[in-house]
């Protein structure tokens, strides 16, 4: 655990002195920020107007997009500076290395969404919401990013060019993402199956207020899939 | 604490290093040494556990590499070939991190990296990001690095390489200190920073060791020919033809006054050449045994073929 803790916290210093974690939440909040404020508001809905769904929808797409971006270099760049031989020398399993990376793209991902409070914050000043949708937005929100955080990990295991690395990443995520559309072509017994893959499936659960535990099981797994997937990947340079 | 035995590397179907064995012993420092490409930085990646041997037992501090991979590790200082650098951090951020990485003791690690500073003299350079230091001392800062964690066994792969002349002979210094109290295998291209720092040789070329001895010793190891050299007054040209005419004389060079004459170790032809000389009425100024140089050795060894194709 000390080990995990150690690259963890190495990995969040150094989110903190690079531009990409600023330039990734300010976009995040520039954009959410809009959607809550500016659009939102003029929904014809009244429960868009007076809940965070407004900008529960569009965060949930932005963290399928700012994950991979966040993660790319996290490996990736290792790869490139030769500091990955520091990584892979030192009495550390390569699960923990994955994880403690893993754990210190989620500090941001906290950041991000902490940021964020002050849009429940004045809907609560303002109005009378009702908590639950709030709580069990955030919790999707957070699942769903830790998904994407882990689908770039795995990406950024795979090459030491960081685009390429997140170019991959959203790629699944965004195939992930439409797998339900897609399925809904299918015969129905069919795309019921495939449609519990789907990313998007459950999402809309948590902006209601439904803890399902099957959307939590199906998005910790998909993160365990993937940083199982982005351990192996380095492992798998030791043989080459 | 080094225990080779056995050990091949392929990368994919490419051979790269081939059934080599060698051990090194407590306390030494043993110089590695080879051209470009002679499987170096793979033996080593593969002692620091960053590769998979394909073949083959190896082990550091008594710990096999590949079963019991993080305690060899932890006993193991290692700085690679390309100098890996976390730009974006400060000297002390850096080791700092890499200390409590390799299980050095929370409560240690400033003291520690207070030393390591010191010993590579970077006191000044502690708070400074390592993206903004020059080549030399991110080199310094490389072989601290490799020692913050006091590790038994240092692994140096082509310490020297890319920093100027002074920096090089402070590096070796630094080294020759550090095998006061380590272990040392160190890798290089570079022939006489093997004699200054090294007490024991490993020649490696195309993935197999062609020779392994003590420095003094190697040059009786290739011998097989003496050399000697003479200064001799005269016309050159008829000077060399008398010197070859000796029986048992395998080759002979010249520059101006200078000469130098091969042959067989097991004869010794030091009064004939003298003889030859005076007899045919020139003026012997000088002569001299010459000791092989490691670069003569080292030529030899990794380059022996081409000289057998040469002389057929």
């Amino acid at each position: 655990m000390r080990n995990i803790m150690t690259i963890a916290v190495k990995d969040f210093k150094s989110y903190l002195a690079s531009p990409m974690a600023y330039i990734v939440i300010s976009v995040f909040l520039i954009f959410t920020g809009a959607f809550f404020g500016l659009i939102s508001p003029f929904n014809s809905s009244t429960y868009i107007q007076t809940s965070l769904e407004g900008f529960l929808q569009p965060a949930g797409i932005m963290l399928l997009l700012f994950g991979p971006l966040l993660t790319m270099r996290l490996l990736a760049e290792e790869r490139k500076l030769g500091t990955i031989e520091l990584l892979m020398t030192a009495p550390v399993r390569d699960s923990e290395v994955i994880i403690g990376k893993f754990l210190g793209s989620v500090g941001v991902l906290l950041v991000m969404l902490l940021v964020t409070l002050y849009y429940p914050i004045m809907l609560i000043a303002f109005g009378d919401p009702d908590p639950g949708p709030i709580g069990t937005g955030y919790l999707g929100l957070f699942l769903l990013g830790c998904a994407s955080l882990a689908v770039g990990i795995f990406g950024s295991s795979l090459t030491s060019n960081q685009i390429a690395a997140a170019v991959l990443a959203g790629g699944i995520l965004l195939a992930l993402w439409f797998l339900g559309t897609a399925a809904s072509y299918l015969p129905q017994a069919l795309s019921n199956v495939i449609g519990y893959f789907s990313l998007s499936g459950y999402f809309p659960d948590f902006m209601r207020g439904i803890i399902d535990t099957r959307a939590i099981i199906y998005y910790l797994s998909i993160t365990a899939l993937f940083l199982f997937l982005a351990i192996r990947s380095l492992e798998n340079s030791r043989w080459s | 604490m080094i225990q080779v035995n056995n050990l091949t590397k392929y990368y994919g179907k490419r051979l790269a290093v081939d059934n080599i064995s060698f051990n090194v012993e407590k306390g030494e420092i043993v110089g590695f040494l080879g051209p470009n490409a002679a499987g170096k930085t793979t033996t080593m990646r593969i002692l620091t556990g960053f590769l998979a041997p394909t073949r083959g037992d190896v082990k550091v501090a008594g710990f096999d590499v590949l079963t019991q991979s993080l305690e060899a590790r932890r006993h193991i200082g290692y700085l690679p070939e390309a100098i890996p650098l976390y730009t974006d951090m400060t000297v002390r951020g850096y080791l700092d991190f890499l200390a409590r990485l390799r299980g050095l003791p929370s409560n240690r690690v400033k003291s520690r990296i207070d030393d390591v500073v010191e010993l590579c003299h970077l006191e000044e350079y502690i708070d400074v990001l390592i993206g903004k230091l020059s080549k030399g001392f991110r080199q310094r800062v490389g072989v601290a690095q490799a020692i913050v964690h006091e590790p038994d066994v240092l692994i140096l792969d082509e310490p020297t390489i890319g920093i100027d002349p002074i920096q090089i002979a402070s590096t070796r210094q630094l080294i020759r200190e550090l095998g006061k109290e380590h272990t040392v295998l160190i890798s290089t291209h570079i022939l006489p920073e093997v004699s200054v720092v090294c007490e024991r040789v490993i020649i490696i070329h195309e993935g197999k060791i062609v020779a392994e001895d003590r420095i003094e010793n190697l040059s009786s190891l290739v011998s097989g020919y003496r050399r000697v050299r003479l200064e001799v007054q005269g016309p050159t040209k008829k000077i060399a033809e008398r010197l070859r005419q000796i029986k048992g004389v395998t080759r002979v060079s010249y520059q101006d006054t200078h000469f130098i004459v091969e042959y067989p170790a097991t004869l010794d032809l030091r009064s004939k050449i003298s003889e030859a000389v005076v007899q045919g009425g020139f003026t012997l100024l000088a002569v001299e045994a010459v000791e092989m140089s490691l670069e003569d050795i080292f030529l030899k060894l990794t380059t022996e073929e081409d000289t057998e194709g040469a002389s057929q």
